[in-house]
């Protein structure tokens, strides 16, 4: 390697040894040191990552950075997988927001969890999950990548049902686990096939051998690009594998910041844009990609209008911003994706912080319809989530409105289908702004609905993280407006559309700030504080209200469709060919076996010496016919020799 | 010179006779007598092949077998006497239980 040492296989492991530490000898140590070590490896890592992001700044070290002597992993035939790293531009962005948002999150932690009695093992598995979600980040090949990806989920499983005591927070885990197999299973196919037409599965190199063969598009490209499109939807919790997200709420809200909003769940959107000379090669998968996101978006954010739980609020959130980085993928506009990736895990990562400070203070309350009249108890959750809120409806100048719009932008130049993607971000950022604004309302404003319950403010180690997040929210936007598609250029190729700024894309921003204003109008009429047509729409409007209430039903239809047919199928092959045919066979041929050599044999054990005698005289005659066969059969004949005299 | 062959089959139609008494009669001592009317066939073909042979390790195995029937001739009278004793027969149809 030329040029300073990057210590990047570091960068996973402190948070693996901090894992370790914790995992083994937790359960010992006092507190302070769990918190020490659950702390500093992330920091470490952070520290790292903020080093080489200071070297690329200052000019020392050249993007991307390749390993030329990674260890190799498995070498069999053709088969070379090898533990190297890709550092660019994308996976350096990753890698700070990754590393930071989880420092942050890992710092509140501290005082949301305080009381728990498995402290210890919360922190192995946050840093469990921060050490798979480097390596998948930093991963140079596919496979390693995948290692990563299966990884997360694990820590995601272990996270969600960390309160596994409860029957619903253990089922959430096993469904989170189980429609993410779903993906994986697509991701997998995927993987196999690159590697049955590339030879290899080292992203650089793929990469080369299609830059090798430009009128290589669609074919066996598209169906590789499907099939990693399915294992992103499972991870980022797209349309049609969306129903674990909401569930997945069960776990601590922190993991939720962390794992399900900021950082996990935009794996696939990740996965894609290092992936997208694939997807550039073929029209048709894109087009599914933006079909995908732009369908998802607006259909989360329907179901998150009318929810009442808080955090599952901002679960369809997540879904339907994650709908937008994926149409923002399907338009080619991959920075722009990530660019709102970033700035999606400061604000929605702010957004869970904030909304766990306000169940801490109300004592694990999560209802909407009963909190209220927070601003005045909880002044700091209070001015942090307002900054979250702007920012996700797309105020300027937040975080949201410049990532938000240049995939609204990006989206509007593409092709034909452009305009109705367009259309459909732009409605559902009005949907956006009202249910943000809508929990902002009820949750702050008004008088509040619980009186009993006395609300206070959380410590500093909470509130710290918030008002760093909620700077990173102001800040982050215009800081990467503009920038970040150059920066991100060299790893994902430019987008013709952003390199051209013209009056279309101030217009069309301020039709989305117009739009979210519009949205904020209607959560003040019907929010604000006496006001009751919030109630009378719900009762004149029954029908849609009813079918968003129940999420159109999605759980309902699976369970129906899919989860009961495969439990009966599974009983069935369980309770008939496992358990009677299989066991059951088995087992009655041995025993059929036993009892009829037993009655055979129990005939030749007559007692009587003579039949014995026989038996004997009768095997020794066999023998003797046996040894002799031979010489009486064979081809000597009766040839014995006589010796005479 | 007698041929070696009339030995051997003389010493095959011992044994036989043998097996057959062994098989067919009743009486334990009859039995008894049989069993050593096998081990004199054996006996005969060993000394017929050590002279064949012109070998004496035959002739000394004989000696052994001798003394090993010996043993067992009066270990097995004894053993007759201590059935006769107790059960009051000596037929091997009868003496079909391993106990008293």
């Amino acid at each position: 390697m030329n040029g300073p040492l990057l210590f990047l296989p570091f960068i996973p492991l402190l948070p693996f040894l901090g894992f370790l530490l914790n995992g083994v000898l937790g359960g010992k140590l006092p507190k302070p040191v769990v918190t020490a070590i659950g702390l500093l490896a992330p920091l470490g890592s952070f520290a790292l990552v903020g080093r080489l992001a200071y070297l690329v700044w200052s000019g020392a070290l050249a993007l991307p950075v390749v390993e030329p002597n990674a260890p190799a992993w498995i070498s069999v035939g053709n088969l070379h997988v090898d533990f190297g790293s890709v550092i660019d531009p994308l996976s350096l962005t990753m890698l700070l927001v990754v590393t930071g948002v989880g420092f942050l999150i890992h710092v509140y932690s501290v005082g949301y969890m305080h009381e728990d009695k498995s402290y210890w093992r919360y922190f192995a598995y946050l840093n469990l999950f921060l050490f798979f979600m480097t390596l998948l980040v930093q991963a140079g090949n596919v496979l390693l990548m995948f290692v990563g990806w299966e990884g997360v989920g694990l820590a995601s499983y272990l996270l969600i049902g960390f309160w596994y005591q409860k029957t619903v927070a253990a089922d959430a885990g096993k469904k989170a686990f189980i429609v993410n197999r779903i993906g994986d299973f697509g991701f997998l196919i995927g993987i196999f096939l690159l590697l049955a037409n590339f030879g290899t599965l080292t992203f650089r190199e793929i990469a080369a051998t299609l830059a090798a063969s430009p009128g290589w598009t669609g074919g066996i490209l598209t169906t590789i690009a499907i099939c990693l499109l399915i294992g992103a939807t499972g991870k980022s919790a797209q349309l049609p594998l969306y129903v674990w997200l909401p569930d997945a709420m069960e776990g601590p809200t922190p993991v939720s910041a962390l794992i399900h909003a900021a950082t996990m769940v935009t794996a696939g959107v990740y996965m894609i844009a290092r992936t997208h000379f694939l997807f550039d090669r073929s029209p048709v998968a894109m087009t599914v990609v933006a079909i995908v996101g732009a369908a998802t978006a607006i259909f989360a954010a329907t179901i998150g209008l009318v929810q009442t739980d808080i955090k599952r609020v901002l679960a369809y959130s997540t879904i339907s911003q994650l709908g937008y980085m994926f149409l923002g993928c399907g338009v080619a506009a991959y920075s722009a994706a990530i660019f709102h990736l970033m700035t999606h895990a400061f604000f929605k990562a702010l957004l869970f912080l904030a909304a766990g400070s306000v169940i801490h203070g109300l004592g694990g309350e999560q209802d909407l319809r009963r909190m209220g009249g927070l601003r005045k108890k909880m002044p700091v959750t209070f001015w942090t989530m307002t900054t979250a809120v702007l920012a996700i409806a797309g105020f300027f100048p937040f975080a949201g409105f410049f990532s938000k719009d240049a995939i609204l932008y990006a989206a509007f130049l593409s092709g034909t289908n452009g305009k109705i993607f367009w259309a459909v971000g732009l409605f559902t950022e009005l949907l956006t702004s009202f249910y943000m604004f809508r929990l902002w309302y009820l949750a702050f404003l008004g008088k509040s609905r619980s009186p009993e319950v006395h609300a206070h403010e959380s410590s500093w180690s909470m509130l710290g993280p918030l008002v760093i997040l909620a700077l990173l929210s102001l800040c982050g936007g215009w800081i990467g407006a503009g920038r970040m598609g150059a920066w991100l250029a060299p790893s994902v190729g430019t987008h013709t559309v952003e390199a051209a700024s013209n009056h279309l894309e101030w217009i069309l921003s301020g039709l989305a700030v117009l739009v979210a204003a519009l949205g904020w109008l209607i959560a003040h009429v019907l929010y604000r504080e006496g006001s009751t047509s919030a109630e009378k729409l719900a009762t004149s409007f029954s029908g849609p209200y009813k079918l968003l209430l129940h999420k159109y039903w999605v759980d309902e239809i699976y369970g129906a469709v899919i989860v009961k047919p495969l439990q009966a199928l599974s009983r069935f092959v369980l309770e008939w060919v496992v358990e009677y045919a299989i066991l059951g066979g088995l087992a009655w041929l041995l025993a059929g076996t036993a009892t009829f050599g037993g009655a055979v044999l129990q005939r030749w054990q007559s007692g009587n010496l003579r039949s014995y005698a026989a038996w004997l005289a009768m095997g020794a005659a066999v023998l003797l016919v046996f040894a002799l066969a031979p010489y009486l059969f064979g081809s000597h004949g009766l040839s014995m020799k006589w010796a005479g005299w | 010179m007698i041929p070696i062959s009339w030995y051997l089959l003389l010493s095959a139609a011992l044994f036989c006779l043998g097996v057959v008494g062994f098989l067919i009669k009743r009486n334990v001592i009859t039995v008894f007598m049989s069993i050593e009317l096998m081990l004199n066939g054996v006996n005969l073909s060993f000394v017929t092949f050590a002279h064949m042979w012109h070998k004496v390790n035959g002739q000394i195995f004989v000696f052994f077998v001798m003394v090993v029937a010996a043993a067992e001739a009066s270990v097995g009278l004894a053993i007759i006497i201590a059935i006769f004793r107790a059960r009051g027969t000596l037929a091997v149809d009868r003496i079909d239980l391993m106990k008293l």
